[in-house]
């Protein structure tokens, strides 16, 4: 096997084979478990009901975030269906012995931000969740996929995944970005070239000088909405940038073992020769700026374009599709995006909350004011984001600028929280997905970068930073 | 899980393309801890609609879901399976599924019939014009046979899978069998490896 050129993936995939029959889906090892409140209660209690145990919970970690609120987090949560998933999650890790970061501490946060910022998220591993957005973790060369709850029971008890093959693709970014564009427009026209279904059944790898270039915040940003394109995972082969980013984190190895591990990461990329078996081939220059108009994330354009007119699908069901969208997201075809007027600025969710984020929706902040009624949420993806933020001044940029500074969680990324849009309310988020009622029933949700989310937070309107005055 | 081997009955034509999985079951509906009672909570947001295709008389009682292309797509959530099997399906048919669903309809017994796009629109379009179309899902062949149709054809489901469902087993038995293996992998991780402790 070591004989033939594989790609990253097919390499992390071997290395976690515990046992391969013909015919038959692997059963791969799993490294990292991560755990939250929503997708794990029928889990453990499958277990209980079998007396079964959790077999490594050294190699699980558990976080509260889809529920949690971000305001008066010192008091019990109001929602008492909220607070009891909450309270059942610490009653859940307590008895089979799970570390859990509850709301309030420094270390809580989106499951798929506290795990690369504690340094638990390492390339070449194997990591899992209930959750789509694990893919976040490919961004390390990590082989990462979200699982639904029978899984989640299947690896508190066994460690272990039963996986079949995947094919693989490849994405390549090629040339530069334009100034100005981000991570985020970068995995919006991936979106654009693959739709909502060109990555199903595969496990794609993210290539070419636009990504090498991307810093690891950016390249998580990528990764996250793998599973928007239908692929399996999303990743990235690691490199200086991956391993400088790694570097003295809380988890990562040190001294002997960071030179031995160091040493196999650099094994971890796709051999000369390997073949994919899907290719898309993007070119960097062409990504400016980008915002999803529709109701899936496939339905996005530039943000510099008009919201498109039905007789450019010629597909039928893409048509009939963009036809109820814009009917639900209450536009006119062929208006343009930069006229459409939004209420409610979100920046958050585990596509970009992370520091670097902030720091860029904040540059567009700083020294500005939003614009009148314009509701804004801004939520740190972790305790730590907020801390680093608040040490760098940034909170104080955006309550100047009128912006709302809050607690960490998922917030109004799917509105579990008391963080909602009402009916026909129209949202500008940094999250990753823009369906039908996600933020709120009756809520318009529109995709954007940080950058694109600060702007139009201040003109009122969807803008880039440029087009402000 | 139950055993299944044939579902039989009519169906409920959904028709419209892209319904993920927020739209089977909406996150307020993720709040509960227990594993049942989610039947409610299917399509809710578009339950109150009396026009609904859920609500129309004539597809009470159906025990299979039509939908549009990308059904399941989106978040992870197993409790759209829930959903959709409390509420009394025990198949759904589309030319295509979002991964994460169809691979937690495996662990539920809940059977995805994947079709081409054509035979979707076929049936979707019979069920329209008659509701008392009759369908029939056979596990151990592998068909979907809509009989007033003339219509027998074959979808995918790996041995594995069908095995589990023919039998009713549970991934986790059989997975603890491999214990010695697992055993052995875990004392050949490399050291450098992190935990959480
Ligand atoms: S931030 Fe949104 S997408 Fe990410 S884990 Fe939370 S709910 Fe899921």
């Amino acid at each position: 096997m070591s004989t033939e050129a594989r790609t990253l993936s097919q390499k992390v995939w071997d290395d976690h084979v515990v046992h391969s029959e013909d015919g038959q889906p692997d059963l791969l090892y799993v490294d990292l478990h991560l755990v939250h409140e929503v997708t794990s209660p029928q889990a453990f209690d499958g277990l209980r009901q079998n007396g079964r145990t959790v077999r490594r919970p050294d190699l699980t970690i558990a976080t509260e975030d889809h529920n949690v609120p971000t305001e008066n987090i010192d008091q019990p949560i109001a929602d008492e269906i909220s607070a009891k998933q909450v309270e059942t999650l610490r009653v859940n890790t307590d008895e089979f012995g799970i570390t859990n970061y509850p709301m309030g501490h420094v270390n809580q946060g989106i499951v798929h931000v506290i795990g690369p910022e504690q340094g638990l998220t390492q390339p070449g591993m194997t990591i899992v969740c209930g959750d789509s957005h694990t893919s976040t973790h490919g961004a390390f060369g990590a082989l990462a996929f979200g699982i639904g709850t029978s899984e989640v029971e299947h690896v508190l008890a066994t460690q272990t995944l039963i996986q079949p093959a995947q094919e693989t693709m490849s994405i390549t970014v090629d040339g530069v970005l334009p100034e100005g564009s981000t991570a985020k427009d970068v995995v919006l026209a991936i979106l654009a070239a693959c739709d909502t279904g060109g990555g199903i059944g595969a496990i794609a790898e993210f290539r070419g000088p636009v990504i090498e270039a991307l810093s690891m915040e950016g390249r998580m940003t990528v990764c996250n909405m793998s599973i928007e394109f239908g692929a399996k995972a999303g990743l990235i082969a690691p490199d200086e940038t991956t391993f400088e980013y790694l570097k003295g984190r809380p988890n990562a190895p040190q001294g002997a073992d960071w030179d031995a591990a160091v040493a196999y990461w650099r094994t971890l990329k796709t051999d000369e020769g390997a073949v994919f078996d899907r290719e898309v081939v993007i070119h960097g220059e062409d990504i400016t700026p980008h915002v999803t108009w529709g109701t899936n994330p496939g339905q996005v354009i530039k943000l510099s374009d008009n919201v498109p007119t039905l007789d450019m699908f010629d597909d039928p069901v893409a048509r009939d599709a963009a036809e109820r969208a814009l009917e639900y997201m209450g536009l006119t075809a062929g208006m343009p995006m930069k006229d459409v007027a939004v209420d409610t600025v979100f920046i958050g969710s585990c596509t970009n909350s992370r520091i670097e984020d902030l720091r860029a929706a904040a540059a567009v902040a700083e020294g500005r004011s939003v614009k009148d009624g314009m509701r804004t949420l801004v939520v740190p993806g972790s305790g730590l984001v907020k801390k680093q933020a608040e040490a760098e001044g940034l909170d104080k940029i955006f309550i100047d600028a009128g912006f709302d500074w809050r607690e960490p969680g998922c917030s109004m990324c799917l509105a579990m929280n008391p963080d909602k849009l009402t009916e026909g309310e129209r949202s500008a988020s940094t999250s990753n997905r823009n369906f039908e009622g996600r933020q709120g029933r009756g809520g318009r949700t529109h995709l954007v970068s940080p950058a694109v989310a600060a702007a139009t937070a201040i003109a009122g309107t969807f803008a880039t930073p440029k087009d402000l005055a | 899980m139950e055993a299944v081997h044939i579902v039989q009955g009519t169906a409920v034509p959904l028709d419209r393309s892209d319904v993920d999985t927020d739209q089977i079951i909406p996150s307020d509906w993720l709040k509960r801890v227990e594993r049942t009672g989610f039947d409610k909570g299917l399509f809710a947001e578009w339950r109150d609609d009396p026009t609904f295709v859920m609500n129309q008389d004539e597809y009470l009682g159906a025990n299979i879901l039509v939908g549009g292309p990308n059904f399941g797509t989106g978040s992870s959530r197993e409790h759209a399976v829930w959903a959709i099997q409390q509420y009394g399906f025990a198949a759904v048919v589309s030319s295509r599924f979002g991964p994460i669903f169809r691979n937690n309809c495996t662990k539920n017994g809940l059977v995805a019939v994947e079709v081409t796009q054509e035979v979707g629109d076929q049936l979707m379009a019979a069920i329209q014009a008659d509701p008392t179309l009759e369908l029939t899902i056979d596990v151990e062949r592998r068909t979907l046979e809509a009989p007033a149709l003339d219509l027998e054809v074959e979808f995918e489901l790996s041995d594995s899978v069908q095995h589990r469902f023919l039998n009713g087993l549970d991934d986790i038995g059989l997975t603890m069998q491999e214990d010695a293996s697992i055993g052995a992998f875990e004392a050949s991780r490399p050291a450098f490896k992190p935990t959480t402790r």
